[in-house]
């Protein structure tokens, strides 16, 4: 399976994305992509990650999927830093020879990546405040769900 | 030792990381929270609600009954939000 991982302050180009994942017997790529969501007043997210361990996670999370579905390549690219609103924070893609396997194989990477890579969001407001992101507990039962 | 710590827990301890030399009978994960609670009260506020406190031995997501002898990362965070 072709497995890349990438963190990085950078944007990251969804379309080359798509097209690394269309590889040799592939019928489907399944994607998400997260954005900062635009809520008024915020100004911009802060995320900050755990260097060293954040890979090894999302490449543990990325292996439970190829063992779950017979992907063909899974990318996995986080943003770090700061990020205004409506910029891209994460992008997801499992391909595979059908369908279902690349679509379940990307909602699950989305789902497990909220719960178990080590990364932390923390909100800029316009008003100047900032706060930590809490974790929700709809997230950890979304990759619970997956169990 | 090396510990680290993540996002509000480092806001409120005031360090990024910090060499630590442990003494032996400071076994397991909930030892060492409590041992770095009496440190100071930057530490005691980061570790006032233990349900708001994860923990990595190692660079691997761990319990509070974790032993950590030999271990050489100790990373303390929030439960993460990312995505």
């Amino acid at each position: 399976m072709m497995l890349r991982i990438v963190v990085q302050e950078a944007d990251f180009d969804a379309g080359a994305e798509l097209a690394h994942l269309n590889l040799p017997g592939v019928g489907g790529v399944g994607s998400f992509i997260g954005v900062v969501r635009d809520s008024g007043g915020l100004k911009a997210l802060h995320l900050e990650h755990y260097p060293g361990m954040t890979e090894k996670a999302v490449k543990k999370i990325a292996e439970q999927a190829a063992a779950r579905w017979p992907l063909l390549g899974c990318t996995v690219i986080h943003r770090v830093g700061r990020l205004a609103p409506e910029q891209k924070i994460v992008f997801v893609g499992a391909a595979s020879a059908h369908r279902e396997a690349a679509l379940q194989a990307a909602a699950f990477l989305i789902d497990w990546l909220k719960t178990s890579a080590p990364f932390w969001k923390r909100e800029e407001f316009v008003s100047g405040e900032s706060a930590w992101v809490a974790a929700r507990a709809a997230d950890e039962a979304a990759a619970q769900n997956w169990v | 030792m090396r510990v680290l710590y993540f996002a509000w827990l480092r806001e409120k301890i005031g360090l990024a990381e910090e060499d630590i030399d442990l003494p032996a009978e400071v076994a397991s994960v909930a030892a060492l929270i409590d041992w770095l609670k009496s440190r100071g009260p930057g530490y005691a506020a980061a570790f006032a609600d233990q349900k708001l406190v994860r923990c990595a031995v190692d660079q691997e997501f761990a319990a509070q009954d974790t032993a950590i002898a030999g271990a050489a990362e100790i990373a303390f965070f929030p439960p993460v939000t990312g995505g």
